[in-house]
């Protein structure tokens, strides 16, 4: 009987090449990255240098005169997106809770597959819906309706245009419902059905297992899908182009035009002739780019931060 | 003493909050249900014969369709796929297989950070790094922005399907002497290979709707598609430029080329699922 | 009795091995033979390591970075501890039968065939014959033949374990491993891997881990008994069953733990 072999066999360099060739792609993506950041921070440079932190402090943005400032984009994007936060979540939560513990039990497979295959349709379609259906039902009923009522505020007041900060408010909120309303739902499945029993066992009411078992024990994941759909809102492009009126003016109005970083960018990126001015979108461009990441990054130390440890064997 | 608490008052609130719950989803399903019904009820008067055949013909002129930008969408996303699936395979490979480290630790990250990174974004960078250089829009740097979409997405998907292969199955193929690069190849993607799919599958339907990364990368033509190297009609940069038109033929065109869109996204997502019911019957059995 | 007797032809020699998963320590200085184209069975209560020493024998912790053997595991004249091994080779010496049975997606045929593949191309015919062969041996032939192109993952976890049996011997091995390859399954299954592992003895060596100690004594020919991440005792199957030396044996042995 021959001896173990120490020299290598001919597989040898298909293992090492394999292991090359898997490293090298997951090294790529840090490349792809790392690249990303680099080319936005170079072609934004010149604005950078020439405006500074008036960038984003500044709210005049006037191409003929050459003056950039990102500010009224910056906050068109946090608003638009605080509004689709507020009006989503708790709808999310609701679809989500009424899925996996409400619907009768042929209708949650259903309404399942329906809420992801929602969440699938290309944002476009939600920005063409909101341009041409519900930007004027918004303009002939809930603006003169919301003008009336709540009138002494700031946010409503102004003529009732139906296309504004409202709209794209609302659209994305109906757009990143379902993606959340799905991710929240695979969450709340995760509940081992006998923790639910036992809490049914005890005498607890539907509400009581839901609020005192099922969102705790689900509670990471919740959260971590909400942080997904804010970064989708925040990043965002279609769906609010359309409706938003695109407008470089800040204003309390929920009413008025507005715009955001995706908007200003789909909108202007290509007829920038001026360098000074692609500059400025690119560095526009940048800001997003950080501002998502940072909500990102928040979402996957939290779910790191949280992950059930588990004991040590 | 103890106070008890009324059951009265529990079962109200019982009641109150599965209304409110209910009455959320009602509301969601509603909107939801609502844009799909407008989608259809619009786009469908736009659907005939020559919306597949033709090419767009100048607004006033009525007729035409948007054959050259269903080819270039088509192009487009199997360019994408080319190059993003592979990539993104073997990324998700080394994080499952090789990356219990510190480097695939910092790349997993990135990664699930990248997944949702916004689109117009890397539309930007692809306009930088190859529209600039080369002097004018492509078909393939449209292609190219929409794989860079793609690639965290298949890769997350493939790291996600090569765990739930049981660390017992790698061992048999390693304990019959086979090389690790066999094993992975011959039993892991095999065992994991119906949930690769149904992520790649998702992954393409998902580009194919993007519209924002070709905006400046891809661009548009109302011509036929004219070599990889040229500006390349597209479905969605169509329906954009249509809709905001002012021309009424036009925006009609865009609910059809918006149908279009939805219908093969959704049936993209169907097929998705019926490989893994697929292969999950096969398994039981 | 700590070895084996000389004129009994030893296969591996196991020397002083401690094992650690990270920095827990998790066998202590294991000393035992294996003796040749013999059964050896491994006996203990959970978690005393039996799992754990057996899967030094084809390195099969190497996989895992934190995991680290010491000591010397001698089979036919070498270390297979040392850095040196190729551990292709080794696994191709020494095969594996899992817990749970470990059919890999494809078909009945291409299961058995995949480790002969990796060994060597050669015809159809030849491949044929072989994969026939180790289902013949592993006494599956007959309920598969018919089957041999369905998917390995739909037979009943008997046959499975079975198919894993044939897949092992398929590669002609020297030592055949078997971790606990019962504890899935019912009676009469477990009955007929019993039966095989009694005629595959002639032509292999077997070490096999088993909790269930009837079962040890029926197919073993020597046994050790592991507690606490050490070999307490190991000798003749019929001694360590009827006469023990030692005081944790007896225990284990009559039930008094474990």
């Amino acid at each position: 009987m021959a001896g173990l072999k120490d020299t290598p066999r001919h597989s040898s360099w298909m293992e090492t090449g394999f292991r090359f060739l898997t490293w090298g792609a997951g090294f790529f993506i840090l490349i792809l990255l790392l690249a990303m950041m680099a080319v936005l921070i170079y072609d934004a440079w010149p604005a950078i240098q020439k405006f500074g932190l008036d960038f984003l402090i500044s709210t005049e943005w006037n191409p003929v005169l050459g003056k950039f400032g990102a500010l009224t984009t910056i906050i068109g994007t946090l608003v638009s997106t605080a509004l689709a936060m507020i009006l989503a979540v708790p709808l999310a939560l609701g679809v989500a809770l009424f899925l996996t513990e409400m619907a009768p039990d042929f209708l949650r497979p259903v309404f399942g597959t329906a809420i992801e295959l929602l969440a699938a349709i290309p944002s476009i379609i939600y920005g063409m819906w909101g341009l041409f259906i519900f930007a004027p039902i918004l303009a002939d009923h809930v603006q003169p309706w919301l003008s009336e009522h709540l009138g002494f505020l700031p946010l409503f007041q102004g003529p009732p245009m139906g296309i504004g900060m409202l709209n794209a408010g609302i659209v994305l909120a109906v757009m990143i419902l379902p993606f959340m309303a799905s991710v929240i739902r695979d969450m709340l499945l995760m509940t081992p059905q006998v923790l639910k029993e036992s809490a049914y066992g005890l005498g607890a009411t539907t509400w009581e297992v839901i609020w005192q078992v099922v969102m705790p024990y689900g509670r990471r994941g919740i959260v971590g899908g909400l942080f997904l759909g804010l970064g989708r809102a925040l990043g965002e492009t279609m769906a609010v182009t359309f409706v938003i009126g695109n407008a470089h003016e800040l204003s309390w109005s929920l009413f008025d035009p507005a715009n955001t970083i995706a908007s200003t960018l789909a909108n202007e990126f290509t007829e920038a002739a001026d360098p000074i001015y692609l500059s400025a979108l690119v560095e526009l461009g940048l800001v997003l780019f950080l501002i998502t990441f940072v909500v990102l990054g928040l979402a996957e130390w939290w779910l790191r931060h949280t992950a059930p440890r588990g004991l040590e064997k | 003493m103890m106070k008890t608490r009324s059951k009265t008052v529990r079962k109200l609130v019982n009641i109150a909050a599965l209304l409110a719950s209910g009455l959320s989803a009602i509301i969601g399903l509603v909107f939801l249900v609502w844009i799909l019904l407008d989608v259809f009820s619009k786009g469908i008067g736009a659907i005939n014969w020559k919306f597949f055949t033709e090419l767009p013909t100048p607004p006033g002129i009525s007729g035409g369709g948007l054959a050259n930008a269903m080819l270039g969408t088509v192009i487009i996303t199997v360019l994408a796929t080319i190059l993003g699936v592979p990539l993104g395979i073997l990324a998700g490979t080394y994080l499952s297989e090789f990356g219990r480290n510190r480097l695939g630790e910092i790349i997993r990250f990135l990664t699930n950070t990248f997944v949702s990174a916004p689109s117009i974004v890397i539309g930007v960078f692809v306009y930088a790094v190859m529209v600039v250089p080369l002097g004018n829009f492509s078909g393939l740097a449209g292609g190219i922005s929409l794989a860079i979409i793609m690639l965290p997405v298949v890769t997350r998907t493939t790291e996600e399907m090569l765990r739930l292969v049981p660390d017992s199955m790698r061992e048999a193929a390693l304990a019959l002497g086979a090389p690790y690069w066999h094993m992975v190849w011959k039993v892991a993607y095999r065992s994991a290979g119906a949930g690769m799919m149904t992520g790649i599958i998702l992954a393409i339907a998902r580009v194919s709707g993007e519209t924002a990364p070709l905006l400046f990368t891809a661009l548009n033509s109302p011509y036929w598609p004219n070599g990889i190297m040229q500006p390349m009609a597209n479905l969605t940069v169509t329906i954009f430029n249509y809709a905001m038109s002012p021309y009424e033929d036009w925006q009609v065109q865009a609910w059809g080329g918006s149908l279009l869109i939805a219908l093969t996204v959704l049936v993209m997502n169907i097929a998705a699922r019926m490989v893994v019911r697929r292969a999950g019957k096969s398994r039981k059995r | 009795m700590k070895f084996l007797p000389t004129d009994i032809p030893v296969k591996i020699q196991v020397r002083g091995l401690n094992f650690f998963y990270g920095r827990k320590q998790a066998l202590f200085e294991n000393n035992l033979d294996v003796a040749e184209k013999k059964v050896t069975a491994f006996i203990g209560p959970s978690g005393c390591g039996k799992s754990t020493h057996i899967r030094t024998y084809n390195r099969m912790y190497s996989l895992y970075p934190d995991q680290r053997a010491e000591g010397e595991l001698i089979m036919d004249g070498r270390n297979i501890l040392g850095d040196d091994v190729d551990l292709i080779d080794l696994r191709t010496r020494v095969g594996m039968v899992f817990q749970k049975p470990t059919p890999f997606p494809m078909t009945v045929f291409d299961n058995v065939a995949y480790g002969i593949r990796l060994k060597s191309r050669m015809s159809k015919e030849i491949l044929k014959e072989k994969v026939e062969k180790a289902l013949r041996d592993a006494a599956l032939w007959d309920e598969v033949k018919d089957h041999l192109h369905s998917l390995g993952t739909d037979l009943s976890g008997g046959q499975q374990q079975r198919l894993c049996i044939a897949r092992a011997i398929a590669v002609e091995p020297e030592v055949i491993l078997m971790d606990e390859p019962c504890s899935a399954l019912d009676p009469v299954a477990t009955y007929k891997i019993e039966d095989l592992i009694g005629r595959l003895k002639t032509r292999f060596t077997i070490v096999i881990v088993t909790h269930n100690m009837q079962q040890a004594a029926r197919v073993s020919d020597y046994t050790a008994f592991f507690y606490l991440g050490k070999c307490i005792e190991f000798g003749d199957t019929e001694k360590i069953f009827t006469n023990p030396t030692e005081k944790e044996t007896e225990d284990y042995i009559t039930g008094r733990f474990g």
